[in-house]
């Protein structure tokens, strides 16, 4: 955990007073709309269908069990009871009032959480690995620099009134777990070839109307050169970005446009006027930075408990820690992720008594930490091996132990249309439909990793694109019709999904996934051939005359 | 951006004008009494372009205890009851059209 001190608190405090003023203001009329509009969007307020949204960040997606029993409350004492963990690391509650958002902001700040720049043309939160600081052969943990990155961007002047909105996402493993290719700014921590630790950066990554694959823009950036780099594209793009048009105004879209060699050349020629400024950072600032983030004080443990070796004669937690249990970087510890899709649910949603719960079984089995990931899941980063069934019994009793992670029903889902008032179509009945109908283990295990991304309109907040399966929701002469993408991915192989065909209606969207299946099952070359790759290798003809045939 | 009263106005049959109350959200609609009711029913019909501006016009101006005012679809059946014209205002009126948690069995406060 990263301990705030007394500047972070200030800040958020402040901005809790400044906020409630705005409210009060627009409230008794002083304030317009249009006056008020960029000032509660840069809190993170957004007007949906139904009332307000209140979006929360949580800055790489880590949380104290204090901070988890915290978000309970505010689901519990301002909203309905739950909340929806969204695809990048923040948390929206669906029925805020705004007479009551200042209250809400200030038990958050109690607990050093804010909604500051969770929207609005600005940085937004900063994602990172939700197994950051506890994978096994991470180069270090990225938190530090995504915490290093959060205290530059926060309210940052030059950057608070960017072309459009701006993402960060930092991974330092080799698997991707972050989707670094899919964000404005990417980074990847990795060693040079002289062994030391530094950047690949890659730039211009972004779905919605015009997706794209982020490119590298520079391969290798020292650790002591991040923010003058960083702060050099973006400068770039602050200058050169559209301002005319919101749909051509993303850096994707000038990276696009400028070409990636003519972008890097004028970041290149930016950055060396800089470089060994004000920005440089020096050893002394990232280790005060690192020195703040605690870890557990972990025991020496046996590789395999007898309680590990006992609860594996039960099936049913045999299957759970199969789907849900990863390896630690520390022997006899476990990294535990707890599905948030449990069969007919919404995708991403707890409860408050969820959240309560968890927070009381991080503080028993995980030091009091959990995780948020941009799969819509959470993780227990601490586990001892010892403590897996009591820890899956006690999340059996509150519906949080479904064994599906990575599998068919492991469904990431945007809100749609039963919330946002940007969506075409529903994604969440479409995503509770599919979970029902792949609801056996048996047969969701044998069809194996496979990630459904649905969103209900371009703007591809389910990031449909790099599903490996897609459906994106649209309208068409007032019905909702979905398009299908296969063969997607969000990793480091990170791939744009194929259009298989012509749109189908709401009503056939989960026939067509099962025909898709049907034809993956008969077409793979042996069991352990994922979905993604018998795609890759037969492109999408085959399941194109499958889908289609009959209809 | 063009303000909603600058932009034409072309509707297809019966529409109301609709918004979010300023202090809650809340789905609300605009009553002939110049007023704003949470019933669908008590909303204002309008049936041509010029009624619908006139409308939408002075719930603009109530900038105030409203928020985000537009013109939607509604039918109206014979017995003259008033129905959203589509999918999104029939969700903005009935709520959403999934199952909750408490729907599904999972842990909430009773």
């Amino acid at each position: 955990m990263y301990a705030y001190d007394e500047i972070d608190r200030t800040l958020v405090n402040e901005r809790v007073a400044e906020f409630r003023d705005q409210v009060k203001r627009r409230l008794s009329g002083e304030l317009t709309e249009d006056e008020f509009k960029m000032l509660r969007l840069q809190n993170g307020v957004y007007l949906q269908l139904h009332a307000y949204m209140f979006r929360v960040a949580i800055p790489y997606g880590t949380l104290s069990s204090e901070q988890l029993r915290r978000l309970a409350h505010v689901a519990r004492r301002y909203d309905r009871g739950y909340g929806h963990f969204t695809t990048r690391q923040n948390i929206q509650f669906n029925w805020i009032k705004l007479a009551e958002l200042p209250d809400a902001l200030a038990d958050l700040a109690e607990v050093g959480i804010h909604a500051m720049q969770t929207s609005g043309n600005n940085t937004r939160n900063v994602t990172s690995d939700q197994w950051a600081g506890v994978a096994p052969g991470e180069i270090e943990d990225p938190r530090i620099w995504a915490e290093i990155l959060r205290q530059y961007t926060t309210l940052h002047p030059e950057f608070s009134f960017l072309p459009r909105k701006f993402k960060f996402a930092i991974t330092a493993s080799a698997h991707d777990r972050v989707a670094v290719k899919i964000h404005d700014l990417g980074l990847r921590l990795h060693k040079n070839a002289e062994g030391e630790t530094g950047f690949e950066v890659l730039v211009g990554g972004g779905l919605g109307r015009t997706p794209f694959i982020g490119k590298t823009i520079k391969p290798y950036v020292a650790g002591s050169d991040l923010l003058s780099y960083v702060e050099a594209i973006m400068r770039v793009y602050n200058q050169y970005g559209r301002r005319d048009n919101i749909y051509k105004a993303r850096i994707k879209i000038l990276v696009h446009e400028l070409g990636i060699e003519k972008f890097a050349q004028e970041v290149e020629e930016e950055w060396q006027q800089m470089r060994d400024g004000a920005l440089k950072l020096d050893d002394e600032v990232v280790e005060d930075i690192r020195a703040r983030f605690s870890y557990p004080a972990y025991e020496k443990l046996p590789h395999m408990p007898d309680e590990l070796r006992k609860a594996a004669a039960e099936p049913e937690f045999e299957a759970w820690r199969k789907n849900s249990v990863f390896t630690h970087k520390v022997q006899g510890y476990s990294i535990v992720t707890i599905s948030l899709k449990p069969v007919g649910g919404p995708p991403g949603d707890a409860t408050a008594e969820q959240m309560d719960a968890l927070a009381d079984l991080a503080d028993k089995y995980s030091f009091g930490e959990i995780r948020v990931g941009h799969e819509q899941n959470l993780a227990l980063p601490h586990v001892a091996k010892r403590d897996l069934p009591a820890l899956w019994r006690a999340l059996d009793k509150i519906g949080l132990a479904t064994p599906n992670v990575n599998l068919i029903s492991d469904i990431i889902a945007c809100p749609g249309l039963d919330y946002c008032s940007l969506a075409n179509a529903r994604s969440i009945p479409i995503a509770q439909e599919l979970t029902r109908r792949f609801a056996n283990l048996d047969t969701a295990n044998l069809i194996g990793r496979l990630h459904i991304n649905i969103s209900g309109c371009i703007n591809a907040c389910g990031h449909h694109h790099v599903g490996h399966i897609g459906i994106l929701g649209v309208e068409k002469n007032g019905e909702e019709v979905y398009q299908i993408t296969i063969g997607g991915r969000a990793d480091e192989n990170a791939e744009l999904g194929t259009l298989i065909g012509p749109g189908v209606r709401y009503e056939e969207v989960a026939d067509v996934v099962e025909d898709i299946v049907e034809a993956y099952l008969a077409l793979r070359q042996r069991p352990d051939e994922l979905f993604v790759d018998t795609v890759k290798r037969l492109g999408v003809e085959p399941f194109r005359e499958r889908v289609y045939a009959t209809r | 951006m063009t303000s909603p009263l600058q932009q034409k106005i072309k509707i297809a049959g019966p529409s109301v004008v609709t918004a979010n109350r300023t202090w809650d959200g809340v789905v609300i609609y605009r009553t002939a009494a110049k007023d704003w009711s949470t019933d669908l029913s008590k909303a204002a019909v309008v049936r041509a372009a010029d009624e619908a501006r006139a409308l939408l016009a002075e719930s603009v101006a109530d900038d105030v205890g409203a928020i985000g005012a537009y013109i939607a679809p509604v039918e109206v059946t014979d017995d003259g009851k008033i129905e959203p014209g589509n999918l999104r205002e029939q969700i903005r009126r009935s709520g959403v059209t999934i199952d909750l948690p408490a729907q599904i069995g999972l842990p909430v406060q009773v």
